[in-house]
């Protein structure tokens, strides 16, 4: 962008800096949606902030039941890792595609990536089930409480990346790379890799420093 | 089939909600029929309930807000009468019924009167003071809107079917928990609040993002008009404070729906949790409300002032750094908790230094004033009422930030006056104040002056006379949300809060009766120059009420005061400069993709409440194949060929032009 | 209950100290809404004596005092603050005359227990301590929310299941006083007003005797049938089986309280509330 420079009006300036660069006027369509998406994350990130914090307080609380050390699968997690950190990859690869219109990559790219977020769900669907068979659902304490709470709304996060996903190759399926199904499309990818990262930090924080007995 | 819900969910033994309900409902019943009968139906469908157009969605969020404004008014009625007659008596409303008015007054007052009115004005202002035509996300902008239309009318079905939460308006737990409140009432509360809430965050992303990222050319940050700021600060705070009510409720709603333990007595739940996390967005919020406010006082006081804002520099660096210490002052929510005594004043302090941004703000408008050539409108009225108001809602406030005393008056009716004062005092005078201000850009025509006047008096009296005598019982011990009480001493000041009460509610009747007596003279109130303030700001630069598209051109911004700047050099050159080329406008296609996903989220809200889990179902659903169908449209844009444009512009320009002759030169 | 006319070396403090706070912002405060209400009136437009200046729009000389003068008052206050947070800190010794009296409070659903560990009675809602003496409260809920407040001796607290909180006072003259609930806690909230008697110190080991006759015994049985949502009139007293009670309260060994009774699954129907009328 090329940014002009024109004398600053004195009147308006009462420190008289004197050189003002110029605002050039609104920001084109696709900078709007994407800055508007990342807004909508942070926001999401905050969210997930308060389920941190209500996981952290109630850690200790497990009210006789069990620990964090005595239920969770590291070797799960471990493939639940795998498969979220390389369907970001696939969903860079997707948008790399669609970016260069290539019909063939993007639908495999998005394929993989669903094809991972599914096996990672199941995985964790599977985690959940288990332990409320063994009577550790979030009922029993506010330990688990706060586990579920925290592990489970990633998880829907994930579930709805999943759906949008979907509609995503069905839309570019339908109407092509539009314009706005490309910034849609960015849109997506953003929550997908912000998903990632939100991953990152409940491995640490539940699984990596929970873990250990 | 139908969950919790039967028959006995509608109060018949309780004749004033079911008289109440029924008469709303009959209302609205006559006016929907007046609406299909008179053949209105199309008009409203296409020019309002569909519409994109920031302004149109900015007129139903007042309108939305003036109407829950006289529901929670009821309320308020209410319970000055009931405390007025209830020494050593039951009064005339039992406690549940009692509890339940309480707490839909402070829930409908903050989350649909204040909210709405706020987030209307920004929207139907924000865009026109920036120069530029839309929101940033105009589709997203009515689903905001409709969304936070589901939870008021969520709020409002728990009168007839069901009830409402009986635990104030932050249904702390464990009282709001399974336990304690079985009932239907804390998730109808709950739920409009999630709903509503999520229409409140799209539009603080929508705002945030239209400020930061769509303004016109050469609006640099620092010539933004100080409503845009105060807009910007107010949004981020949303952005970041609702994703926590969000959560916190939505932890609430897993303690009682699948008996999670985050805030229950049992299984280690920690209510003081809830206390931390429910305040972390509830301070924040009292700020979202106060500096739109803010805002539009610098532009009425500069306006009517005749003058720049003075010191508008530092204005900007108070409200941004309120913006950021708001977020650090929560636990003077809650200092008589145990929390030692360090936490309590490090806490006490945070709170007092926000106190200076907000005093340097006071004075910087009274400066703006010293020197000025002052026109006593209904909109300088109300900024000068709340001026004089509000330092003594800002003293009390200082007040219970100071630990010990907070002590004693912490949950006492001192804390209901100071929160009232700030409140009434800060943000309702100052959506009066923009509500006066704006109503000229927004219709085209002005309001009676006699009857804005009349409201302003009747309501800043009344104010004073119902809540000066709060501030005395919480002196003499009274604590908040009784129902009855035994003590003789309050007695005679809750007989004079019930009187300033009455004349309160004349107040708002002189509000009414303006819009009804302005709306029949609206020939002779018309607003053809599209400033009839003599104004600063680009809003009134176009015509009153603005085109679609609301400027033929990006105005090109040389600094602050845009607009003012512009008419003088008008003056100079007499307006005659060559007429620009008009272009071709592309402007978003009306949708109904935020109407429809509110009816399926009403659905879904009041099917959550009742527990009837196949309409949850279909909620989800329609809610989703709504945005998909609007994902699948082929043409979201429409053009406004140049001629027509060009026709527009031509006759405001004309009409301008016309007026500046007609006053000689000025 | 007039918080300016304080019973208590710590309600003495607490209100010294919001009379001051008040008087300190006034000095500021009377003076700006003088200045606003007299710059208005003199820059009306219709005063041709006023001077109109419209560039008069920035003086660093003014946002100087402008930030100053708020800034200077929170430094003052703040300081108020900080060594009041400290010196009135709820836990902090309030010395008296006389040994300290225990006091172990529990709210319940719509009434005040007060245990009374170390002479082994317990009362409800009415509190009867020595003047002079300090007073060492300890507070727990059976149920849900409630914050102790007696208006004339200062300082109030929270009480919250499986919680202790803590709180000294000291109630200087011998009378009756009043106390409350201070925090919304359901449909009886109202009624959750108690006595405060004050009398001698040495007539409370009389009125201790008196008490301990009872012939109403407080164990863990009565206790449960205490904590049902009601509301109570009279003035129970109680001879205390087990000085241990409020311990197994505030550890949940009796579990907490329980909520209204269902009549039937639809929202509306609580029995509890009807005893509140």
């Amino acid at each position: 962008m090329a940014i002009t420079a024109t004398a600053g009006h004195a009147h308006a300036d009462p420190h008289h800096i004197g050189l003002v660069v110029e605002h050039l006027g609104p920001a084109p369509k696709r900078i709007v949606t994407a800055y508007g998406f990342w807004v909508f994350l942070l926001s999401d990130i905050v969210m997930f902030s308060c389920f941190f914090a209500a996981y952290a307080v109630l850690v200790g609380q497990t009210a006789d039941g069990p620990k964090g050390s005595e239920i969770f699968e590291q070797r799960n997690v471990a493939i639940e890792t795998v498969c979220l950190l390389l369907s970001s990859f696939t969903c860079g690869m997707a948008s790399i595609a669609a970016d260069v219109r290539n019909r063939l990559w993007f639908y495999l790219g998005m394929a993989v990536t669903c094809v991972l977020g599914l096996a990672f769900l199941s995985i964790e669907f599977r985690e959940f089930a288990d332990l409320v068979s063994r009577g550790y659902g979030p009922s029993r304490s506010a330990f688990l409480t706060a586990f579920f709470s925290l592990v489970g709304c990633h998880g829907l996060h994930v579930s709805a990346g999943v759906l949008w996903l979907l509609t995503m190759m069905a839309q570019v399926f339908a109407k092509g790379f539009r314009a706005d199904i490309l910034r849609r499309m960015m849109c997506f990818a953003l929550f997908w890799h912000a998903l990632d990262i939100i991953w990152v930090a409940v491995f640490s924080v539940v699984y990596l420093l929970g873990g250990a007995p | 089939m139908l969950g919790k819900l039967d028959w006995s969910a509608i109060p018949f033994d309780q004749p004033i909600p079911l008289v109440a309900g029924g008469v709303v409902l009959v209302g609205i019943l006559a006016v929907l029929g007046w609406v299909v009968v008179k053949g209105h139906l199309p008009y409203l469908w296409h020019e309002w309930i569909t519409s994109v157009d920031h302004k149109r969605i900015g007129v139903m969020y007042i309108l939305l807000a003036s109407v829950m404004l006289l529901r929670g008014g009821s309320d308020a009625i209410m319970m000055r009468i009931q405390q007025a007659v209830s020494y050593q008596s039951q009064g005339y409303l039992p406690p549940e019924h009692y509890n339940q008015i309480f707490s839909a007054h402070g829930t409908i007052m903050i989350f649909f009167v204040a909210m709405p009115f706020v987030i209307g004005l920004m929207n139907l202002v924000v865009p026109l003071q920036l120069g530029v035509r839309d929101v940033a996300f105009p589709t997203l902008n009515s689903v905001g809107f409709w969304l936070t239309a589901t939870g008021a009318l969520l709020v409002n079905v728990s009168l007839v079917v069901g009830e409402f939460a009986r635990t104030g308006w932050l249904a702390f737990p464990p009282l709001s928990g399974l336990t304690y409140s079985p009932g239907v009432g804390v998730d109808y509360y709950a739920w409009s609040l999630q709903i509503s809430g999520v229409g409140t965050l799209v539009a603080g992303i929508n705002l945030v993002t239209t400020v930061l990222k769509l303004r016109t050319r050469g609006m640099n940050y620092l010539r933004m008009p100080m409503f845009c700021w105060t807009t910007l600060a107010s949004n981020l705070l949303i952005v970041a404070a609702f994703p926590i009510l969000t959560a916190t409720l939505a932890m609430l709603l897993l303690d009682r729906y699948l008996g999670f333990h985050f805030f229950t007595n049992e299984a280690g739940g920690n209510v003081m949790m809830f206390m931390n996390l429910i305040w972390a967005w509830g301070h924040p919020e009292v700020y979202i409300l106060v500096l739109p406010a803010f805002g539009i006082y610098s532009e009425v006081v500069s306006t009517f002032s005749g003058k720049p804002l003075f010191g508008y520099r530092s204005m900007v660096l108070a409200t941004m750094a309120i913006c950021v210490i708001s977020f650090m002052v929560w636990l003077h929510h809650f200092f008589t908790m145990g929390a030692g005594p360090d936490v309590n004043a490090i806490f006490g302090i945070a709170s007092m230094i926000i106190a200076v941004p907000t005093g340097v703000k006071i004075y910087n408008w009274l400066f703006t004033m010293y020197g000025g050539r002052i026109r006593f409108a209904t909109p300088m009225l109300w900024s000068v009422g709340f001026m004089v108001t509000f330092i003594i809602g800002g003293l009390t406030g200082v007040l219970v930030a100071v630990p010990p005393a907070d002590f004693m008056l912490h949950n006492s009716m001192f804390l209901v006056a100071h929160f009232h004062n700030v409140i009434i005092g800060g943000v309702l005078f100052g959506a009066f104040a923009g509500f006066e201000y704006w109503f000229p850009k927004a219709f085209g025509f002005r309001l009676d002056e006699r009857w804005g006047k009349a409201a302003f008096w009747f309501t800043f009296t009344g104010f004073w006379i119902t809540f000066m005598p709060l501030y005395i019982v919480g002196m003499l011990g009274m604590t908040r949300r009784m129902q009855h009480y035994d003590v003789a001493a309050w007695r005679p000041w809750m007989f004079v809060a019930a009187i300033g009460m009455a004349v309160l509610t004349i107040g708002v009747v002189c509000q009414v009766m303006q819009l009804v007596v302005s709306i029949r003279n609206r020939e002779a109130l018309r607003d053809r120059t599209g400033d009839p303030w003599d104004g600063r700001s680009l809003e009134w630069a176009t015509s009153s009420p603005p085109p679609v598209f609301n400027f033929a051109f990006y105005p090109d911004v040389r600094g602050e005061d845009a607009y003012w700047e512009m008419k003088a050099k008008a003056k100079q050159q007499q307006f005659e400069h060559a007429e620009p080329e008009y272009q071709d406008i592309e402007m978003p296609r009306n949708s109904p993709t935020g109407f429809v996903c509110a009816f399926f989220a009403t659905i879904m809200g009041f099917a959550l409440i009742w527990h009837i889990w196949w309409m949850v179902i279909v909620g989800v659903i329609g809610a989703w194949a709504t945005f998909v169908v609007f994902a699948w449209r082929d043409h979201d844009e429409y053009v406004i060929p140049a001629a027509e444009v060009a026709r527009i512009d031509r006759a405001n320009l004309e009409e301008r032009r016309h007026l500046v002759s007609l006053a000689g030169t000025v | 209950m007039n918080l300016l006319d304080p019973q208590g070396p710590v309600a003495v403090a607490n209100s010294t100290i919001l009379v001051d706070s008040v008087f300190i912002m006034l000095t500021i405060v009377v003076p700006t809404i003088v200045a606003i209400l007299g710059f208005a009136w003199w820059f009306r437009a219709s005063n041709p004596r006023a001077q109109y200046q419209p560039d008069f729009v920035y003086s660093g000389r003014v946002e100087m005092v402008v930030w100053a003068i708020p800034a200077l008052t929170i430094i003052l206050l703040g300081g108020v603050a900080w060594i009041g947070s400290h010196q009135l800190d709820p836990r902090a010794p309030v010395p008296g005359t006389g040994s300290p009296v225990r006091i172990q409070a529990v709210s319940l659903d719509w009434k005040w227990l007060f245990i009374y560990p170390d002479q082994r009675i317990a009362t409800v809602n009415s509190l009867t301590v020595p003047a002079g003496a300090e007073l060492n409260f300890q507070l727990t809920s059976s149920s849900v929310m409630n914050v102790f407040f007696i208006p004339q001796l200062g300082s109030m607290i929270y009480t919250m299941n499986g919680m202790v909180t803590r709180l000294n006072l000291r109630a200087d003259n011998e009378g009756k006083l009043q106390g409350l609930s201070a925090h919304f806690s359901g449909d009886g909230f109202p009624e959750m007003m108690f006595d405060v008697n004050v009398i001698s110190p040495l007539a409370f080991p009389d009125w201790v005797a008196t008490t301990a006759k009872s012939d109403q015994v407080l164990n863990e049985d009565s206790y449960k049938k205490l904590m049902q949502q009601s509301v109570e009139r009279g003035r129970p007293i109680y001879r205390l089986a087990d000085p241990r009670l409020f311990d197994m309260i505030a550890t949940q060994h009796i579990p907490p309280g329980p909520g209204p009774q269902l009549t039937s699954d639809a929202g509306r129907e609580h029995s509890g509330e009807h005893d509140a009328r």
